[in-house]
């Protein structure tokens, strides 16, 4: 039994992200829990996490995009995104973001995964885009609506980014498939790993296409 | 050769000016808060290098403390009014999207030019860094085509990127410090007990219900960890390979692909992934941290049902 005591960690984690704690120091304590169960000392556990935090530096690049995209919205880019959907008469949130998920899908299947997202592409362009879709499909937005919209955006960016990237072979997950699969001397290439992710792709598409398109009906029965 | 070090040097001056400009918001009440972590997370870009693991792992205390006790507030830069905004927009037009568009196209025709032409022979950027470097310079083209044309304020680019890092706050680090974490798991050995106790609950000799324990595993060490590549090495080792392809007779090749993506469906449903969960809620100012969650486990789920389903298909043909 005494060998799963370092799953406490993980419990520590479980239990701070439920009981709403601050998620950074839910993380440090949850680091602490683990090195010092699994028989680390104190200053062996801060040095892991150090360099760790360290050699993951490279998270922290997507931020220089901020001053571009800081200083478009200060010249209006979220206004003017809003005027190009006014401007399509049959434009609905449901569909721009179903048109939305096949861009993301179709652009991350042939490795263009860095081209969108978050900060570069939800934030600036589509949150303020569906929601403009959606005042013209409803009227005005209360909050819960509102926060729907914008959830529902940042969500359509997650599924197609999960789901078209594992189509292009180059990807860092389909190596590690590969990789790991070779230490138990099974030998595929990527592009061999790289079609099974087409059918999933499809019915990521599917599933999700319907609920945006399920959101639209929503929008429009509670005018 | 640009190596990505000179990205962590551009990104690590800006963060420093973050710094030195949070210092002197005096409309921010907690200005030093915010002055001491972007001042930290300077330090990490520009000097990680050279701290040593000690120095690196004080630091990150550091941070953790500064944001667990509530030392940040958020700034209040100078940036234009809604009124402004509208105004601009209509004079500029379409034309606004232009310079949005400078950094997808350099880091997509930059990639393209450089691993499809002789410009790969000169060693310009250091390997598999290429697109992110590439980034960065459109970044700066951007920022070039920005000036040229409407002449903002020397300080904008650094006060509009205030205030928005100020609206992410401390979520900006989390991703980074989860990634640690992982780190951490694994050197603890977490992987390999999690691996002989999902082995434990597979019922003898049928086929169905270990597919389904290995996706199903696959999804929930996911949300655990926050991230399907720590799950993967796992899952494979307890159950993909010694079961289901050395036992079953299955198909690698879909024991993996497949495998990995219910992984990802894990990654939908938890806030260990935070940036794809987290980070998008405090960008778009959600009032619900957990709202970009909540609005994909509706996916997520029938879609892990779907990929247990297509292992089981197409892994015995």
């Amino acid at each position: 039994m005494m060998h799963y005591v370092p799953l406490l960690g993980i419990l520590v984690v479980v239990a701070g992200f439920a009981l709403r704690l601050n998620p950074m120091l839910v993380v440090t304590a949850s680091a602490f829990v683990t090195g010092l169960l699994a028989g680390m000392g104190p200053v062996e556990v801060i040095k892991t996490f150090g360099k760790a935090f360290n050699d993951n530096r490279i998270i922290a690049i997507v931020w220089i995009v901020l001053p571009v995209i800081g200083m478009l919205e200060r010249y209006g880019l979220q206004q003017r995104a809003r005027a190009v959907i006014l401007g399509f008469r049959r434009a609905t949130a449901g569909r721009l973001l179903v048109l939305y998920l096949l861009y993301r899908q179709f652009t991350a299947a042939i490795g263009l995964h860095s081209t969108a997202g978050h900060p570069q592409t939800v934030r600036p362009l589509v949150a303020p885009m569906a929601l403009a879709a959606a005042e013209k499909q409803h009227g005005a937005l209360d909050e819960d609506t509102e926060e729907e919209v914008k959830a529902m955006a940042a969500a359509t960016d997650n599924v197609g980014l999960f789901f078209g990237e594992d189509i292009f072979f180059a990807i860092g997950s389909i190596v590690l498939i590969q990789a790991t699969l070779a230490t138990y001397r099974i030998e595929l290439t990527p592009l061999q790993l790289a079609v099974w992710a087409i059918p999933t792709a499809i019915a990521a598409f599917l599933i999700h296409g319907l609920r945006l398109l399920l959101l639209d009906r929503r929008l429009g029965a509670k005018r | 050769m640009i190596t990505i070090e000179w990205l962590y040097v551009l990104a690590g001056l800006a963060f420093a000016a973050y710094a030195v400009l949070s210092a002197l918001d005096r409309n921010n009440a907690k200005r030093l808060g915010n002055a001491a972590f972007w001042g930290l997370m300077a330090l990490s870009l520009l000097g990680g290098s050279w701290l040593g693991d000690l120095g690196n792992g004080l630091l990150v205390l550091g941070l953790a403390g500064l944001a667990g006790s509530g030392a940040m507030g958020r700034g209040d830069p100078p940036t234009t009014s809604d009124a402004e905004r509208e105004a601009w927009s209509a004079k500029l037009g379409n034309r606004l999207f232009l310079p949005a568009l400078v950094i997808p196209a350099t880091a997509l025709i930059g990639t393209l030019l450089y691993s499809y032409t002789p410009l790969a022979h000169y060693h310009l950027f250091q390997p598999k860094r290429e697109t992110y470097i590439l980034l960065g310079l459109g970044v700066l083209l951007a920022l070039i085509l920005i000036f040229a044309w409407l002449r903002p304020p020397a300080s904008a680019p650094l006060q509009e990127g205030r205030r928005l890092i100020d609206s992410i706050g401390w979520a900006a680090v989390l991703p980074q410090m989860l990634a640690a974490l992982g780190v951490v798991f694994a050197a603890a050995g977490v992987g390999n007990i999690v691996g002989e106790a999902t082995r434990a609950a597979i019922p003898e000799g049928s086929v169905f219900l270990t597919v389904a324990v290995y996706a199903l595993g696959m999804a929930a060490f996911t949300m655990v960890m926050g991230n399907a590549f720590a799950a993967f090495p796992v899952m494979a080792s307890a159950i993909g390979v010694p079961l289901l392809i050395q036992g079953y007779g299955g198909d690698a090749a879909v024991i993996g692909a497949i495998g990995m993506l219910a992984g990802f469906c894990g990654t939908l449903m938890t806030p260990m992934a935070a940036n794809f969960n987290l980070v998008p809620a405090a960008l778009l100012e959600l009032r619900d941290r957990n709202g970009v969650i909540r609005a994909q486990v509706a996916t997520a789920l029938p879609l892990l049902a779907v990929n247990i389903g297509l292992i089981y298909l197409f892994c015995f043909r």
